[in-house]
């Protein structure tokens, strides 16, 4: 680089603050809005939250103070998770649920991206769709679950129809969303550098709401779960739900907590699954690691 | 005439509350190959008639000529700068400057030689696969100013495009458009709210008045070029200043 010019780079900001390291620690400092805080401690309290809940299970468990019928204690827990996978063939209830999510969960994505795509781009298509679909994301999925039953059964179809109505409308608004607050200089600069209608639309409105997109995805698999649960615990023949449905029958606490933990484990490993890919398909975004 | 030419411009816009007119019969001359600034304070429509010259929108009533001819649409004759938002972010340094002769089907190749000569000259070589978030205000702004000069425009177009850069930024900036300018000799047509600014570089200063935007006065600049920061405590300069904002305070 020349000297002189003036305009040159800057180190991040984030490196002002993180420059800490040698200077002394001040706990304080750890209250400061929105700023970073030492990668030590946000491990440390991660990891503690889990910790201090561990503890209160424990202690509410193992101390007596309730009893083992209403709160199985963490290792009866764990043994019922065992046995669970050993000699019921949990992973098989673990698998189809998992299926079921990733079938009901893709079949909305797959549409719900074009149209909110196209929703939030073209107004035409925003004045046709975006009324009908506000409407229909304010009626429950859960409650479509009886009719569901009658037009496709208790089984896979069913489920898919479940997740697609909790997932889809709320998801096309959101992907919606994320294209219409695409900031219109990006628009207006790419119309001044000579790009058609048609370019702007594939060569700046889409990759702009791409990072976007995929955190909404990130949201609505969350979505997915908690309606597909629902689901098998209304009717299924298989399925975590229906694990926790039949334990319920047998009064298993320790099997029920066994399929909650279960589905939280998987949730949060979906969940590292689409931070990962957002760190890996979006480098250039702003906020990278979340 | 080459040039820009602005003829009788309105634009009225629709709101809520009734109609609301940003800009009334204004009508100004760009000769080729100057430097004009626009001031005013805001709300006195200056934006606007910089987005009516870039064919972004169209004026209720008006016209706006670029050599004779009449703009309907955006065009790649007219790059524009804006203060925020500039850089395609997905796009690395060099693809940002790219993006234009990209659209025209300008060969691999030539885009290449056009991208390679415009880092060079606005010393961003080091930076060519740098993505915008990792540079600063200011080296985003020049990454902008290329990417509208890799089109080889007649015009650039520039909102406040130093609006967001901090005061020292702002002066290196300021400097670099000056030699930018006097390397590749464009109409330039730039808006700002900062009278210093805007003396410092323009040749021209379209002084702008508010609520509705009216043309109202044409102060032509005569200080020597290349100007240097120093020029700023001159008896001339600060005369030009308080005459200036006499102006736009009414």
């Amino acid at each position: 680089m020349t000297e002189g010019t003036g305009l040159e780079a800057t180190t991040p900001p984030a490196a002002t603050a993180a420059g800490g390291g040698r200077r002394r620690f001040r706990v304080s400092s750890l209250f400061a809005p929105k700023e970073p805080i030492p990668r030590v401690a946000s491990v440390t309290l991660g990891l503690g939250s889990f910790g201090i809940v561990l503890a209160l299970w424990a202690i509410l468990s193992y101390g007596g103070v309730m009893s083992s019928f209403f709160l199985p204690s963490p290792t009866a827990v764990a043994k019922a998770l065992y046995n669970l996978f050993e000699h019921y063939g949990f992973a098989g209830d673990v698998w189809a649920s998992t299926r079921r999510i990733m079938l009901g969960f893709l079949l909305s994505a797959v549409l719900a991206i074009p149209l909110g795509i196209a929703i939030g781009s073209f107004r035409i298509f925003q004045a046709f769709f975006e009324p009908v679909i506000a409407a229909v994301r304010y009626m429950p999925a859960s409650a479509f679950i009886p009719l569901l039953i009658i037009w496709f059964g208790i089984y896979e179809n069913e489920k898919i129809a479940v997740i697609f109505i909790g997932v889809f409308f709320p998801l096309t608004l959101l992907i919606a969303d994320v294209s219409a607050n695409v900031p219109r200089e990006l628009v207006q600069i790419a119309y001044t550098l000579g790009a058609s209608r048609w370019q702007v639309f594939w060569r700046v409105l889409l990759p702009a709401s791409w990072p976007g997109v995929l955190d909404n995805l990130r949201i609505g698999v969350g979505w997915a779960w908690t309606y597909l649960i629902v689901a098998e615990l209304v009717a299924a023949d298989q399925g975590i739900g229906h694990m926790i449905l039949s334990a319920s029958r047998f009064l298993q606490t320790d099997q029920i907590m066994a399929g909650i933990i279960t589905i939280g484990a998987l949730g949060l490993a979906t969940d590292g699954i689409f931070r990962w890919l957002y760190r890996v398909l979006f480098p250039y975004a702003e906020r990278v690691g979340r | 005439m080459s040039g820009i030419e602005v003829r009788g411009v309105s634009m009225v816009f629709e709101t809520r509350r009734g109609r609301v007119t940003a800009i009334e019969e204004v009508s100004l001359d760009i000769p080729d190959a100057r430097f004009v600034c626009i001031v005013g304070a805001s709300g006195c429509g200056k934006s606007t008639l910089l987005n009516i010259m870039a064919g972004l929108i169209q004026p209720t009533s008006g016209t706006v000529l670029i050599d004779g001819r009449e703009i309907e649409s955006p065009g790649e004759d007219r790059g524009m700068v804006f203060q925020r938002y500039t850089l395609f972010p997905w796009l690395r340094v060099r693809e940002n400057i790219e993006f234009g002769p990209k659209l025209k089907g300008v060969p691999k190749a030539r885009r290449r030689e056009i991208s390679d000569r415009l880092l060079e000259e606005m010393s961003l070589g080091a930076f060519a696969h740098a993505y915008p978030k990792e540079l600063s205000g200011g080296m985003q702004q020049r990454v902008a100013i290329a990417r509208a000069l890799a089109n080889d425009p007649k015009v650039l177009l520039m909102d406040e495009p130093f609006g967001a850069l901090d005061a020292l930024t702002r002066a290196s900036a300021q400097r670099f458009l000056t030699e930018v300018w006097e390397q590749h000799r464009r109409t330039i047509a730039f808006v700002t709210h900062d009278i210093e600014e805007a003396i410092f570089l323009g040749d021209t200063i379209f002084v702008m008045s508010p609520h509705p935007g009216r043309l109202r006065e044409v102060v032509t600049v005569d200080l020597p070029r290349p100007r240097s920061l120093d020029e700023l405590a001159t008896p001339e300069f600060v005369a030009l200043k308080q005459s200036i904002l006499k102006l736009i305070l009414g």
